[in-house]
């Protein structure tokens, strides 16, 4: 069979919205169009994990619905192991796994194991297979104690893992993961980056994720989508998008005494408080010469360099796009 | 096994709520005794009222009292719960998972019936038999035809509130459509007055409408009035309602799925 190579294949992907707004004025409300989605292509291979990310409202809870076919697209394609999500949703569904940080798939008034119970039958896992998966991810994820405990009790972290756990049991090809690590304490997002890694690394499993907290993408991600007003903005490699965005760094200079913004080639004066002065000056120059001028011509009480920030860096490509 | 495994959980789920169900018993029981003396007083004016006698009368009332809850008249049930995780956004869940939607929260629907008949259902018919006397089924078939019938009605009441909860996709909240719908359903059901005393046209209208099936048929196949084939003319235009209002919500969903954003994410 011809089927594409891509395990994800979306091309020139389209979602239009019909809002009505209130005019002023006017008795009946004027229907627009929003473009929530367009001209968007990209596609993931088996494997991959891959960081979508992109500021609030630019368009990554709709790809991901219309990757799951909850969404029907108003233009282009989506392909997800070769079927078409809207189309074989229900098949679909037996071969993705959806993980949101900010509610739970699980059922509140069920213990952990009877909603994995639920699970299994839902997704006909054959029995040994549901055993050993539920005991493997019991022991990575340390869930042992609560599998009796009704969800609604759990804590955050462990609801989390046991939301994990349920996307999981039936071994899905992709797993989405929508802001997994919101709310979290730093333990626990650490334990559960590496928990993601491990899938990734001896199940081949192709992660999806969208976030805000880019620490998760600089653990996880060798790829990272950047959507924008509906469109892909960025594709590439985290090192690339630091060169993209134009990344600075900062040498954060503290003067013997005040002093007004310094001027020495090369270098911004990004920001001035006190004695303290924030210079940036772009990622790949060697930061010698500047402190070397600054030192020459001001009192120099300490000298810091600040490593670009991939947030900045973000930022930086949001606000040119915009 | 997935949708007997959904039923199971919904039956335990209600029946966690041991001093509402007894409180619920006692309210019925209520009624019962109210209706029954309103209706032997209406019995006595006109004592073959719709074709009905004055112990057709009584059975029909506390029939009714064990229905309410069984077919969920009032509204409520899974379909409240489908309307909660609308608003909030929560269906998204629903929709990733490899099962329709609508044979899951029936299934859970019926989980809940199966309780409540054992409960709110046998509870007043058992105070009902005790203070009136009320008629047994006509025979063992009567019975048999009364058990599918009941089952009918449930789902025929559970595909109208689906319908109801899934004006969510688009109004966000279902509570308006839902105090219509259940004014609609007292009033069409017989709940309030048998529909064998509606006249003329209004009777005919009530008797084809699909909440005709909620109460008025399953408590004239209990009192024997369906026999032969009007016995299965009875049971088939449940099912036929069954059958086309099941279809009407897969293709709501469809719509609301096509046409409407699920909340939030």
């Amino acid at each position: 069979m011809p089927t594409d190579p891509s395990l994800i294949d979306v091309r020139d992907l389209e979602r239009t919205f019909d809002v009505r707004r209130r005019v002023e004025g006017r008795r009946r409300r004027a229907r627009e169009q929003v473009r929530a989605v367009h001209d968007l292509s990209f596609s993931v291979e088996a494997g991959e994990m891959v960081g979508y990310i992109g500021p609030n409202g630019a368009g990554k809870s709709t790809t991901i619905k219309m990757l799951t076919g909850i969404l029907v697209p108003t233009g282009g394609q989506v392909r997800v192991a070769g079927l078409d999500p809207s189309r074989d949703r229900v098949e679909l569904a037996r071969r993705i796994g959806v993980v949101f940080g900010q509610r739970s798939t699980l059922w509140w008034d069920l213990p952990l194991r009877d909603s994995f119970d639920l699970l299994q039958k839902m997704y006909r896992i054959p029995s040994a297979r549901y055993r050993e998966n539920l005991e493997r991810f019991v022991e990575l994820l340390d869930l042992g104690r609560q599998l009796d405990t009704p969800v609604r009790q759990l804590s955050l972290g462990q609801r989390m893992r046991g939301d994990i756990t349920a996307a999981l049991l039936h071994d899905p090809e992709v797993l989405y993961l929508d802001e997994p690590t919101i709310g979290l304490d730093v333990v626990s997002k650490g334990r559960l980056r590496e928990f993601l890694r491990a899938l990734n690394a001896e199940r081949g499993t192709t992660l999806l994720l969208t976030t805000h907290d880019l620490q998760d993408i600089e653990a996880l991600c060798d790829r990272v989508i950047v959507i924008d007003h509906g469109t892909s903005v960025y594709d590439g490699s985290l090192a690339g998008l630091h060169a993209q965005g134009g990344s600075t760094r900062t040498l954060v200079v503290d003067l013997v005494d005040e002093a007004p913004p310094v001027d020495v080639p090369g270098v911004t004066v990004r920001r001035v408080e006190g004695p303290r002065q924030w210079l940036s000056f772009p990622a790949d120059a060697s930061a010698a010469p500047i402190v070397a001028a600054v030192a020459s011509t001001y009192d120099v009480a300490d000298l810091s360099i600040q490593e670009p920030d991939i947030e900045d860096v973000i930022r930086e490509l949001y606000s040119r796009e915009g | 096994m997935l949708h007997v495994a959904i039923a199971t959980r919904a039956f335990r789920r209600y029946s966690t709520y041991r001093a509402a169900t007894l409180a619920g018993i006692f309210t019925n029981s209520v009624f019962g005794v109210i209706y029954s003396y309103a209706y032997l007083a209406l019995w006595d004016a006109n004592p073959t009222a719709g074709g009905y006698d004055a112990q057709d009368a009584v059975t029909y009332v506390w029939l009714g009292q064990a229905l309410l809850m069984t077919i969920a008249l009032w509204g409520g049930g899974s379909t409240d719960d489908l309307a909660e995780r609308i608003r909030t956004g929560d269906v998204a869940i629903d929709l990733y998972r490899p099962v329709g939607l609508v044979g899951w929260y029936l299934a859970s629907d019926l989980g809940r019936a199966a309780y409540h008949l054992l409960t709110r259902g046998f509870g007043p018919t058992l105070i009902g038999f005790l203070l009136f006397d009320i008629a047994r089924p006509s025979s063992w078939l009567a019975a048999g035809a009364f058990a599918v019938s009941l089952v009918l009605a449930v789902v025929v009441s559970f595909a109208i509130r689906f319908l109801v909860a899934a004006t969510a996709f688009w109004l966000l909240d279902q509570s308006g459509v839902k105090v219509m719908s259940g004014a609609f359903a007292i009033f069409f059901s017989g709940m309030m007055l048998p529909l064998v005393l509606f006249p003329g046209w209004l009777g005919t209208l009530a008797r084809a409408l699909p909440w005709a099936s909620y109460v008025q048929v399953p408590a004239d196949i209990w009192l024997g009035k369906h026999v032969g084939t009007d016995l299965a003319a009875a049971l088939g235009f449940q099912l036929v309602w069954a059958v086309v209002l099941l279809a009407a919500c897969r293709g709501v969903l469809r719509l609301a799925t096509r046409k409407v954003v699920v909340q939030g994410g």
